[in-house]
Formats: structure tokens, sequence, C-alpha cells
């Protein structure tokens, strides 16, 4: 329609101005002619304006449709079928999210980092540093702990995947042993990640898998400190340098077998004996459900050393036989909604040495300065722990210890203690504990100990075992 | 010998689909475990890890959940970091290189878009997650936007079901949009309504029904509900009004029964969950459930 108009305007516009020139002399029929002419020149020019006008707009209609054209190019894929199949593609995550999260800078894979803070206050009623215990000798940092008020383990841990085959954690926790102050390597190991067949391998400083505390961080205790077994024992915690194996088997109920060497220069090894393996360990912890309610978890262990000087002044051959059992009850196992947690454990230590003052140098098994100890010590203790709601708990201890009569430390009296305890937790990372402990340590010798304590976790959220 | 080799094959599929429906599958939660019921039947066996009676921010890493680990093949949790306190350490103590990283780790919230990503993280704030709200169970749509993603995850891990899950997804999702359909329609007496919740738990609930939450019984996210707190919601429940005090199956009924008493405002426990209540058998029933508890006290 417009390109026919068009060429009829062309077509005329070329046409008159020729029939003008043509024109000799205006005569009536030419001036006529002349005048129609005239009015179909001006025809011409008006249909001329009204074809440009008609191009302008053409080429306006176009543009607009190529922009239509590139807007609907840029536009999401191809409209959904259904506003049904819309909403989901609105919430589905993007096939590739458009930056990593934490951008191309150096810190994007820094390791997880927690901070425990723990400081407590203590009363007791007997003098701590002249507390002996019948039996057992009083090891560094494992007895009663400061009167008044002082720092407890604070630590910071650093833990990562290493690549797709390992897992890395650093823990360095703050030290001070009778003054002196300082930070030491509480953990330092690896674990690999891809081993088949639920096999786990770790390599470095950590402490050991026996019994159940021994792999826990104080912090996680249900009491201010360690049972008198693990005071007496394992000095609150066996941990050195080494490697473990463990195996979880395949089945419905948890079965987990393991066994570990360590250097065995930590309590109750000493010496780092046999080149420098002298600590060896085994166990085996079984575990599962009756019911949404319970839980249990049950264990034996056994740590063999060959220790030269330990803390405690031994020398020889140790073996510590461990059994360790948890039950836990929670109304549709929200155990930490309300519950009850019962936990024991038993100690059987089996010893054939000699003793040495712990601050001479030993030399010679015929020296005057020492004596045999060869015999058994026992040590136990059962704990109740009551969860109230999200924020309280109550819990009892009661602790057990055996000593034996053909050690250097023989005793009749056996050592025990209750405990009580109650902790509000203002949220998963921040508690208060008050604790009082009845100890009888020796016969006819009461200290009666009050705790307070805080602990707290800032940084990464802690994942903890059962 | 036609027979023989009839008989040969019959045996061989058999044992071939005998070994697909070895495919272990952990869910950490009941709706997880709902879901791959309905995209692979009885091809998967399931494992579920918690119930809607539990509490999936503060579960145990219990022993029988580490045993269960151990021998998936697939796990499938909410992510977002709901379950950090525990399915870290599952898999650090399960010794599965299957499900530790890769193919066999699903989380479902890398799968969608998270609402209420907060733009301060302070702990001050309560335990909040860097990542999003990861209750988002409550949304249908991401509900099929992970089904989509689970079942080529399941595909990828077992090839020759593959079409068996493809097969089960495309009914399931035939079968969630009618019903999403008839959800909506009834649930448009809800549009515009107020809401008290107890958590965070129904952000995307609310975002589908065009409800709106106007205060939470617990004064900052995972902290318990204290009575001061309370005190300070009685007006804005009054004046708002708020129709509903909402709570999961699992939480303490005890601070909006409180409110509820002093405000006259009916609190609804909602199953939150398949197995939330008697009606919640599977994903259909815990909407069914959710939208009948709330128009029946919508006035």
């Amino acid at each position: 329609m417009k390109r026919s108009t068009l060429a009829l305007a062309v077509s005329l516009a070329l046409c008159g101005p020729a029939m003008a020139a043509q024109a000799p002399a205006p005569t009536p029929d030419l001036k006529a002619l002349d005048a129609r002419i005239r009015a179909l020149e001006d025809e011409a020019v008006k249909l001329r304006e009204q074809a440009a006008q008609a191009l302008a707009e053409a080429s306006a209609a176009r543009a607009e449709l190529d922009k239509m054209k590139a807007e609907q190019v840029a536009a999401p894929p191809a409209p959904a079928a259904s506003s049904q199949e819309s909403a989901v593609a609105a919430v589905s995550a993007p096939a590739e999210s458009s930056a990593p999260a934490g951008g191309a800078n150096g810190n994007a894979f820094n390791p997880a980092i927690a901070v425990i803070l723990n400081g407590n206050y203590a009363h007791h009623s007997e003098n701590p540093d002249h507390y002996t215990r019948a039996g057992f000798p009083v090891l560094p940092d494992a007895g009663p702990g400061p009167q008044g008020l002082s720092l407890g383990e604070s630590e910071i841990s650093f833990a990562a995947n290493v690549d797709d085959k390992f897992y890395g954690q650093f823990t360095v926790s703050y030290h001070d042993d009778n003054g002196d102050v300082g930070a030491e390597i509480e953990e330092a190991y690896i674990d690999t990640l891809a081993l088949p067949d639920g096999f786990n391998v770790r390599a470095g400083r950590f402490f050991s898998n026996i019994g159940y505390l021994n792999s826990h961080h104080t912090h996680t205790d249900n009491f201010v400190d360690r049972p008198l077994a693990y005071q007496a024992f394992l000095a609150n915690q066996y941990g050195d340098d080494g490697a473990q194996l463990r195996w979880v088997a395949p089945t419905d109920t948890y079965l987990e077998f393991g066994g570990e060497a360590f250097r065995g220069e930590n309590y109750p090894s000493g010496g780092a004996n046999h080149d420098g393996v002298g600590a060896w360990t085994l166990f085996a912890h079984a575990g599962g459900d009756v019911g949404t309610e319970n839980s249990w978890l049950a264990g034996l262990s056994m740590l063999k050393t060959r220790a030269t000087n330990a803390d405690d002044g031994f020398s020889g051959d140790s073996t510590l036989y461990l059994a360790d059992g948890t039950w836990k009850w929670a109304p549709n196992g929200n155990t930490k909604d309300g519950g009850l947690t019962l936990r024991s454990e038993l100690f059987f230590d089996q010893r054939d040495g000699i003793y040495t003052q712990p601050n001479e140098v030993f030399t010679d098994p015929l020296d005057p300065l020492t004596a045999p100890w060869v015999g058994d010590r026992r040590g136990a203790y059962l704990e109740a722990v009551y969860r109230l709601n999200r924020t309280w708990d109550v819990g009892y201890r009661y602790d057990k210890l055996w000593a034996s009569n053909s050690s250097p430390f023989p005793s009749d009296f056996d050592p025990q203690r209750h405990s009580i305890e109650a902790t509000w937790r203002n949220s998963e990372f921040s508690f208060f504990r008050l604790q009082y402990s009845h100890d009888e340590p020796e016969r006819n010798i009461v200290d009666n100990a009050w705790y307070l304590q805080y602990d707290v976790a800032l940084g990464a959220h802690g994942a903890h075992k059962f | 010998m036609n027979r023989f080799a009839l008989l040969l094959v019959t045996v061989l599929a058999a044992l071939g689909a005998r070994d697909a429906a070895a495919l272990d599958v952990f869910a950490c939660e009941p709706e997880w475990g709902s879901l791959i019921h309905e995209i692979a039947g009885d091809a998967v066996n399931v494992d579920v890890g918690t119930t809607a009676l539990q509490d999936v921010h503060v579960i145990e890493a219990k022993p029988s959940l580490i045993a269960k680990v151990r021998r998936a093949d697939l796990v499938v949790c909410t992510g977002a970091d709901l379950e950090v306190g525990w399915l870290p350490q599952l898999i650090r103590q399960a010794g599965n290189p299957k499900v530790a990283s890769g193919a066999g780790y699903f989380l479902a919230s890398d799968q969608i878009t998270t609402l209420e990503k907060p733009s301060k993280l302070d702990r001050s704030e309560g335990d909040i997650h860097p990542q999003g709200n990861p209750h988002f169970q409550m949304d249908p749509y991401r509900v099929l936007a992970i089904a989509k993603a689970l079942a080529q995850r399941l595909g990828e891990l077992d090839a020759g079901n593959a079409a068996k899950y493809q097969q089960g997804l495309a009914n399931f999702t035939t079968r969630w949009n009618t019903a999403i359909k008839g959800w909506e329609t009834k649930a448009a007496p809800l549009k515009g309504r107020k809401v008290v919740v107890h958590h965070w738990s129904w952000v995307y609930l609310n975002t589908w029904l065009g409800m709106e939450q106007i205060g939470a019984l617990e004064p900052k996210p995972g902290v318990p509900p204290t009575s001061a707190h309370l005190a300070s919601l009685v007006d804005l429940t009054k004046s708002a009004p708020a129709f509903a005090i909402l709570r999961a199956a699992y939480q303490d009924p005890k601070p909006g029964d409180w409110l509820s008493e002093h405000t006259g405002v009916p609190a609804v426990t909602l199953p939150f969950t398949v197995g939330g209540d008697d009606k919640s058998k599977d994903l259909f029933g815990l909407y069914d459930s959710t939208i009948d508890k709330l128009l029946a006290v919508v006035k």
C-alpha cells in the first residue's frame, strides 16, 4: 500500500516538470491544462511529503520491532509453560553461582576457628598446695586445682579439610603449671577422609580414644573437674604423639574397633621407650538406640606402656584396662531439652616395675632410692546428669579409688568423693556451672570444695561427639 | 536352550534389581525421607535420622546415626547449617568416603534459594544461619525444585534406575502440582492474616500463603522464650491482631499456651514435618494437615 503510493509519487514527480517544460505559450486550452498541471504538481508534492512521512513511520516501526527482538533475546530462557513451573524456577538455585562465597582473596579457605574461654573460682577447705591422696601420688595439674580465681582450659582450635583426602585440626591451649605460663600444643593431627570401608587413620598429637571421657575435651564435661580415676590414672587425659587406626563396622549396631601407637612421653607413660613407640592402645566401642528415647554407648579399652620415670616416679610395664558405659534417656530423644544421662567408667591398673622419687634420675634398679612397684589399683566413677530444660541441668557424681597394699604408696584407705553440680546455659555457646565436692582423699581428711566456672565458645560451631 | 537363556536373563535382572535396591540413603529429616520415597519408591532403602518430635538444630551425633551414615550411599540433609552441630561429626566418625563429599552428599539448601539471609553475622543476634533460613520444607515450590535435583542425583548414583527415578519424579510432580492448586485455593482465607510464631520456622509457609509474621516467642532465634519477652507480645498479638500462634510439633507448648491464655488468640501446633501428627504420613498429608489446622482457627 505504502510502496504503491511511493511509486506513484515518484512517477508523478518525474513527469510533472517535463510536461511543464514542453508548453510553448499559454492558450485558453493550455491555460486550463496549465492549471491542471499545477494542481497535479501540488498533488505530487503533497504525495511526496506523505511518502516521506510513511517512510519515517515505517523505519520507526522497524526500529521498535528490532528493539523488541533484542529484548526478547536478553530476557530469561523461554517463558515457563505454567505459573507453577516458573514459581519452581524462581526458587531454584542458579545452575552456576555467579561468584564463590569467599571471593578470590587468600582468606577464602581459612580453617574454621573456635576459641574456648574457661575460668574458675574455687574455694577449698583444705589447702590445695598440701593435698595428698592415699595410695595415689598427685600428678602435676591433676589434683584439686588452685585456690581462688584462675583461668581454666582456654584454647584455640583450627580445623579444615586439607584436600579431598585429609582433614586437619590444630589446638593450642593456655597452660599454667604453678606459674610456668605458656602455650601448649594440645592436639595437632590429620585424619584421612578417603579410606574406604569404614577405615580412618589419624596421625599427629591427639587424645587417645580409650575410655569415654579421654577423647573429649574438658569443656564438654558435665563437671568442673575430671573424675578421680582420670586424675590418678591418666593425669586427666592421655594425649601423645602417635598414630591411630579405627574401623567402623557396616552394622546396624554401631561397632568401632581400633588401636593406637604413641611415643610414650606423657603420663602414664614416660621416657618414650622402644625407640619412641612406648605406648599402645586397643579399644572397642559399641552403641545404639533403644526406641527413640534411649541411646547407649559402651566400650572396652586397654593402654599398655613401658615407662621410664613417669610423672609418678614409675618405671616399668603398666597396663590400664578401662570399661565405659553411657546411657541417655530423653523424652522424644531431645537430649538438650530434658532427660537423664548416666555414665560410668571402671579403671583397672596393673603395674610391674620400680618406683623412683620423681625428682631423682632413674639409674639402676638396685639403687637404694628405688622400691619395687608391683600390683593392681582400681578406680571408678558414676555420674548422673538430669537435664531440666534447654537452660538448666543438675548432676551428681561419685568417685572412688582403690589403693594397693603393695605399691610404694600402700594404703588401706580408699579415697572417695561426692560432687553435685548445677549448670545454667544461656545458649549452645555459653554456660556457668556451680559445683560442690565433698572429697575424702585421706583418712579423716575432708576437702569441701566450691567451684564456680564459666565456659564459652567463640567462632565456629562445634560438632561434638555423643 | 532359549528357555534357559530367558531364565538366566530373568535371574540376572532380578539380581540386578536387588543390587539397585541396595542403594542406601540416609535422610537427616523426615521430609526428605518422604521425598525420596515419592521419587524412588522401593528402589532405595531410606534411613531417617530424626523424628518430627525432635529439634533438629540440636541432635547429638549418636552412635546409631554414625552406624547409618557408615552404610549410606547417599546422605540427604537440609543444609544451611541446620545440622552443623551433628552432621559433620557423623561424617567424620563414620569413615565413609562415599558420603563425605561429592555425589553422595546432597544438601537441599544447595538446590534452592533461601530467605532471611542475615546481613549481619553476630551471635548476639541468636542462632542465625549465614546461609539463610533452613526451614524451607513448608514451601511446595522449593520442595519441587529439590525433588528435581534429588531425582537427578539418584540417577547419577544409580544409573540403572535413572529412568525409574525420572518417572517417579514426573509422577510426583504431576500429583504435587495438582495438590498445590488445591492448597492454594483452599488457603485463600489465610492471605493477609497475621501470625505469632514460636521459632522462625514458618517464613516459607507465610510467604507462600501470604501470611505475615508479626512476632516470635523466642526473643532471638534459638533463644528460649522468656516471661518478660512473652509479656511484651501480649498487646501486639491482640492489636495486630494475630489469628494464630504457630509452633512445631517438637516445640514446648507452654510459652505459646501462656500467650494464648493472655490474648485469646489460639495456639496451633503444626506438624512441621512428616510424622508431626497423625495425618502427616507423607508430604501430601503434611501440607493437608497444616492448611486444615490453620483454616480451623481462621475467622
